[in-house]
């Protein structure tokens, strides 16, 4: 057990330090940011002075070098629109993203699991029929046109819920949250609801398939041939085995969620970290680019790494091989 | 006194209803299970030997239902009850063991919860009583330290240990009959001959009644009191098992009895009954077998009832009669 996770340690620095060198080079090639960043009038030695004060006349080798002595002691480097550490940016705007996207997967796992075990435990009801349906209509709406959908129904013409922006916040750990004020709630709804449609009709088809996978295996036959109600075979029998696809797909998408909430947070102007991407691209504000990258990569491997354990947890036979 | 099973005319199908007949996998099937006997219920691959044991036990998988026929178990019409009264019944009274040990436990639960949980399905005892009865059971069917056995998976069991389990879960409320379908078949020859005579004795024990679904006629006579053939769906012959190996009246009995191995035989080719099963869907007409029968005449165009020769019956309009061979 040891082993294997100090083997996962190292593949995940691995993998790290692999993502730097592709992130920074990415970044280098998309654009000269000396050309924003300088105002276009300024004079030869003006422009000099930026230059150097950036580290960007250095070669790019040298500035890779320089960039992992900052990372090696947790400093991105300065943006250079807000003059600030990119990653205090970043983290700034973690806690918008972070329970936008929780708020979507909660919505997600809560409409989605029961809908998909409905119309997998009964496939040929008409009301299964339609849940099949709607899912399909989930999976093919783009994000954005649902987006500006929900703003016209709910907030122009019905007027029930705020068009953009957080809301009030409250502090807690150390950042500011919407969902702890109820008028924050209410501003949280609308862009959680649009993250989660698709998402949601992910985890209803996986869950369906997974109960008609299990369903007409040998044990649940021989678990009604014991006597059991029907309650528990479903409850436990058909849910233990469905859990496993359904953590991995959940655990993965919560990832993507974060990473790619960028479209869902451009609609309702959720000052996110997806907002913070998008804006410092336009910018070619490289430290905040690079910065976000690397935070998503971490997630990543994190991700997985928690995945992985929930696996062990619930699928014994992945725990043996990982004994031996 | 009154058999403990007595099929009537049972009729399985799949798909139909609502007047239109579907597939019928069982067809017209009569047999009785006497208080603590053993009946052999044999019959190629396809004829319909699990899916009657599936209408017994009430579990069949849409679109298999039961068409028509009786199911009287110590008086009580199975194919009549609600579904909670059937829940009752199964596992308690009645219980089955799969043909495949590897695929008939959860994988990703412990054997305890699976026992545990079948203890508890029809007795409202505790988790401790329970698990006593579980380990009971477990020490009962031969498998070592059953207190420590209890917290593994099945993954940690080998095939014959995992058929073990399965037949203490079956054991555990002392049911009056079992139905065991090709319940070695997956396992090697030694695992196979072990699980056998440890089954024979705790149902001889237990005075437990046992419908044992086999295609090898070899267990059949090593354990079996009376027999059942069924041929494409159709029961062709019945009785007590040593009057019917010995002495086939269905040319179809016939026809397996000769084509088993035989240490006597050495050296005689086998013989095969000509031609293959018909699909249930294309069966011909009048009796199923007639086209691959050396005895068929245009008498067999229809369907031969079940005729009743002394405890036995045949549903064969022209017989074997007993020749020197
Ligand atoms: N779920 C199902 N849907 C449709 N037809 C089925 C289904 N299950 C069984 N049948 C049909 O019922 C017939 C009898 O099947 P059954 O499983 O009872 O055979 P068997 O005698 O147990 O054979 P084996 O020795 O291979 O186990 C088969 O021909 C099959 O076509
Ligand atoms: S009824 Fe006719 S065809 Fe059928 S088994 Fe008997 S002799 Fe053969
Ligand atoms: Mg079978």
């Amino acid at each position: 057990m040891v082993t294997s996770i100090i083997r996962r340690l190292f593949q995940a620095l691995f993998v790290i330090l692999a993502m730097t060198v592709i992130v920074f080079i990415g970044v280098s090639v998309i654009g000269n940011p000396v050309d924003i960043l300088i105002n276009p009038d300024a004079n030869q030695v003006e422009r000099a002075r930026v230059i150097a004060h950036y580290g960007l006349d250095e070669p790019l080798w040298k500035q890779y070098f320089i960039f992992l002595r900052g990372l090696a002691q947790g400093d991105f480097g300065d943006s250079f629109v807000y003059g600030r550490p990119a990653l205090g940016l970043i983290l700034e705007r973690l806690p918008a993203t972070l329970e936008l996207a929780i708020a979507a997967l909660g919505i997600a796992i809560v409409i989605g699991l029961p809908l998909g075990l409905y119309a997998g435990l009964y496939p040929s009801r008409i009301s299964s029929r339609i849940i099949m349906t709607g899912s399909i209509l989930g999976f093919s709406l783009p994000t954005f046109w649902v987006g500006l959908m929900l703003i016209m129904i709910f907030s122009v013409e019905l007027g029930w819920l705020p068009t953009n922006g957080r809301g009030p916040t409250l502090e807690f750990l150390g950042g500011q949250w919407s969902f702890l004020t109820s008028d924050g709630l209410r501003h949280l709804l609308l862009p959680a609801f649009n993250l989660a449609l698709f998402k949601t009709s992910l985890i209803l088809r996986l869950t369906r398939a997974g109960v008609q996978e299990v369903l007409p295996q040998d044990y649940i036959k021989f678990a009604r041939a014991k006597g059991l109600r029907e309650r528990r075979i479903i409850a436990v029998h058909v849910l233990k085995n469905l859990m496993i696809p359904v953590v991995t797909i959940v655990g993965l998408e919560f990832g993507s969620l974060i990473a790619f909430s960028v479209v869902t947070e451009s609609i309702f102007a959720w000052p996110g970290m997806g907002k913070l991407i998008i804006d410092s691209i336009n910018l070619l504000d490289r430290p905040v680019i690079v910065a976000y990258l690397m935070m998503m990569v971490l997630l990543f491997v994190v991700l997985n790494f928690v995945i992985d354990t929930c696996y062990t947890i619930l699928d014994p036979r992945v725990r043996l091989d990982s004994k031996a | 006194m009154t058999s403990l099973l007595s099929v009537n005319n049972l009729v399985t199908e799949f798909g139909g209803g609502k007047g239109a007949s579907g597939l019928r996998a069982v067809n017209d099937v009569s047999f009785k299970v006497e208080r603590g006997r053993v009946l052999g219920l044999v019959g190629e691959s396809g004829s319909g030997k699990s899916v009657t044991g599936f209408s017994v036990m009430r579990l069949l998988e849409r679109p298999g239902r039961i068409a028509s026929g009786q199911i009287i178990f110590d008086g009580v019409d199975l194919a009549r009850l609600s579904n909670e009264e059937m829940r009752q019944i199964r596992g308690k009274r009645i219980a089955m063991v799969f043909q495949d040990p590897m695929m008939t436990l959860n994988p990703v639960l412990t054997i305890e919860t699976q026992m545990v949980e079948a203890v508890r399905a029809h007795d409202q005892v505790s988790k401790t009583t329970a698990r006593q009865r579980a380990r009971d059971a477990l020490g009962l069917v031969g498998i070592p330290n059953p207190e420590e056995r209890l917290s593994s998976y099945p993954h940690q069991f080998s095939g014959g240990m995992r058929q073990r389990v399965v037949i203490a879960i079956a054991l555990l409320h002392k049911p009056e009959l079992i139905i065991a379908d090709e319940p070695t078949t997956a396992l090697d020859v030694t695992i196979q001959s072990q699980i056998i005579s440890e089954f024979q004795k705790l149902t001889e024990e237990s005075g437990t009644a046992v419908i044992w679904i086999t295609h090898d006629l070899a267990i059949v006579s090593r354990l079996a009191d009376d027999i059942a053939v069924m041929y494409a769906g159709r029961l062709v012959e019945s009785g007590p098992v040593s009057s019917v190996l010995t002495d086939p009246k269905h040319p179809y009995t016939a026809g397996l009895i000769a084509s088993v191995p035989s240490r006597n035989r050495r050296g005689v080719p086998l013989r095969q009954i000509p031609g293959m099963t018909p699909a249930i869907t294309m069966l011909p007409r009048g009796c199923s077998f007639r086209t691959r029968c050396d005895r068929a005449t245009d008498e067999c165009l229809v369907i031969p009832p079940l005729f009743p020769q002394q405890e036995r019956f045949v549903r064969c309009f022209h017989p074997v009669m007993k020749a020197m061979t």
